[in-house]
């Protein structure tokens, strides 16, 4: 199993291109310049749910707020479907707006306007007559499955039901790019994948590009195809989501994907773990394995071939962009012999190890 | 009480509901624009104007900080120039205008500083207009706020209009003044008294019901 190179989509089949890209805030009062942005160059393919992953203070929310020129970059050039954000004038731009929708991690609803006017404010500012409105809104209210809220103010819903609403909204004026900020870390572990999984099916069914910036590492394996991890400003790895989940290069990457369940050793086994390996040690290592891999009797084999005992110390299986991906820390024997036929084993299995370190 | 005396409160009432609404009206129609200005001019806001900004603020704080009274006496030579006499209940309206006007402004700044950015910067990403913002955002998503300070306002106008009757304003103020204190009529001073506290109760109860109408931020089902 290879890694297949990462080609970023040509320039036709992108949504939007950040080309070198930077954010520099001028110093104000008490606090001193600061660069947001640096240099950053990016690509969205057309049709993708592409991500971008950062801790706070990134650059992540300055990025995604350059693509409907909430912010305007200090250098480079964003192109929406080849039109240069910066180069707009107030109205292009509102024009620019009108086609691309954005939801927000606090939902932003109105709360004077009941689900329906939230859902049809869009189209008011667009000067859309009611008639009209009232044929769009209804069908999208159906879409995100609160058709029987339409006359409910935002305040008697739950926040799940509020971020629909906002979905709906972002929908109204059927755009075709829909620009998430952080839309679901305000919500809870299930109520963020009902979001999500609507973000999926509105993606599949519409042919919406979504692009959403988030620092749970949960929604980019759960919802993206691609993604980009941003720190400090610059991004620091790009690939599908797949990639770069089971081939972390980054150390960015590396430490994000740790909080990530499964991933994580038992803090009895982490605090043990020693660089060398004395006589009498165990080797603890990682096996991550997919494809055809997830699916043979790897560790009856694996027993087998080395010979000796194995330990499994920690585990998962999960699915990242809908491919099976299984992660595995087993630990056996340190010594040369066992572990030369180990690593026989895993070479003519094509299995990716990592020695996390060594155990008495 | 003659009859003669409780037709007078009753005609006095009626001046200071006319003096109150007149002022209270003219004066929120040029004060919330002002107000809606303060609140979206500074650095980075809608409509950027700092600097108009800073002195619109400027004159708004010298006209709020004026003792009322002192206000009246001073605006005389504006008052007689609009209305002709710097008597009577059409001569009081003047002034209660100019002191309503800033009373307005930094209330419905206040009542639109409230609102979360989020929402503006939600409606900028639908491609609104600023005008389009103040209109279907700003001013619709204070509605609550913007009735309560409307509210105060009259409350305050209330308040005010008794003191135009110092100088002849007219109204209950007035009535208070030259039959409760300069005739020794303490019953006249007191049912004076009365009509202004029921007035400013009957307001002060309109205005929050309607308030509370408009707010939908956490209504119990």
């Amino acid at each position: 199993m290879s890694v297949s190179a990462y080609k970023a989509p040509a320039p036709g089949d992108a949504a939007v291109i950040f080309d070198g890209v930077s954010k520099h805030f001028a110093a104000s009062g008490k606090s001193g310049g600061f660069t947001a942005l640096d240099n950053v160059s990016l690509s969205v393919g057309r049709g993708s749910i592409t991500g971008i992953i950062g801790r706070s203070g990134a650059g992540k929310s300055t990025l995604i707020r350059l693509v409907n020129g909430l912010e305007k970059p200090t250098g480079g050039k964003v192109l929406v479907d080849g039109v240069d954000v910066g180069a707009l004038d107030a109205a292009g731009l509102r024009d620019l707006r009108r086609s691309v929708g954005m939801i927000f991690q606090h939902f932003n609803l109105l709360s004077s306007r009941t689900v329906f006017g939230n859902v049809a404010l869009p189209l008011e500012i667009a000067g859309m007559d009611k008639h009209a409105i009232e044929k769009r809104v209804r069908p999208l209210l159906d879409l995100v499955g609160l058709a029987d809220k339409h006359g409910r103010y935002p305040s008697e819903l739950s926040g799940g039901q509020k971020q629909r609403i906002g979905i709906a909204r972002a929908l109204a004026t059927e755009p075709k790019l829909l620009l998430s900020d952080e839309a679901t870390s305000a919500l809870d572990p299930e109520t963020t994948q009902s979001i999500l999984e609507l973000l999926k099916r509105i993606n599949a069914d519409l042919g919406l590009t979504v692009l959403l910036i988030t620092h749970e590492m949960e929604v980019v394996k759960a919802v993206t195809s691609d993604v980009a991890v941003i720190d400090h400003g610059r991004i620091v790895e790009r690939g599908h989501t797949f990639d770069v989940f089971t081939h972390p290069k980054h150390e960015t990457t590396r430490a994000m994907l740790s909080g990530l369940p499964g991933s994580k050793l038992p803090d009895a086994v982490s605090r043990a773990l020693k660089p060398q390996a004395t006589t009498g040690d165990r080797a603890v290592v990682r096996l991550t394995f997919f494809g055809a891999a997830a699916e043979r009797p790897l560790i009856s084999q694996l027993i087998k071939s080395v010979g000796a005992e194995v330990n499994i110390i920690a585990g998962t299986i999960d699915e990242i962009g809908g491919r099976p991906y299984g992660s595995l820390v087993v630990a056996y024997g340190a010594d040369a012999e066992t572990a030369g036929r180990a690593e026989r084993f895993f070479t003519e299995n094509g299995l990716v190890t990592e020695v996390l370190g060594y155990v008495a | 009480m003659s009859p003669d005396i409780l037709l007078k409160i009753w005609g006095a009432t009626l001046d200071t509901l006319y003096m109150v609404a007149a002022a209270g009206l003219i004066g929120s129609l040029i004060g919330l624009p002002i107000g809606v200005f303060l609140a979206t001019s500074g650095k980075g806001e809608l409509f950027p104007a700092p600097m108009t900004n800073r002195i619109v603020g400027l004159i708004v704080n010298a006209a709020r900080s004026t003792p009322f009274i002192i206000l009246v006496v001073a605006i005389i030579p504006f008052t007689r120039l609009l209305t002709g006499t710097s008597i009577g209940t059409k001569a009081a309206i003047v002034p209660l205008t100019i002191a309503t006007i800033p009373f307005v402004a930094r209330l419905v700044e206040a009542a639109i500083r409230e609102i979360d950015k989020g929402l503006i910067e939600a409606a900028r990403a639908m491609g609104a207009t600023p005008m389009q913002i103040v209109f279907k955002v700003l001013l619709a998503e204070a509605r609550p706020a913007l009735t309560m300070a409307l509210t105060m306002t009259a409350v305050s106008l209330i308040g005010y209009s008794a003191m135009v009757g110092a100088v002849g304003g007219g109204g209950l103020g007035d009535l208070g003044i030259r039959y409760g204190y300069q005739r020794f009529m303490p019953d006249v001073m007191l049912v004076v008294v009365i009509v202004l506290i029921v007035l400013v109760q009957l307001v002060q109860s309109a205005g929050d019901g309607l308030a509370r109408r408009f707010d939908r931020r956490s209504r119990k089902n």
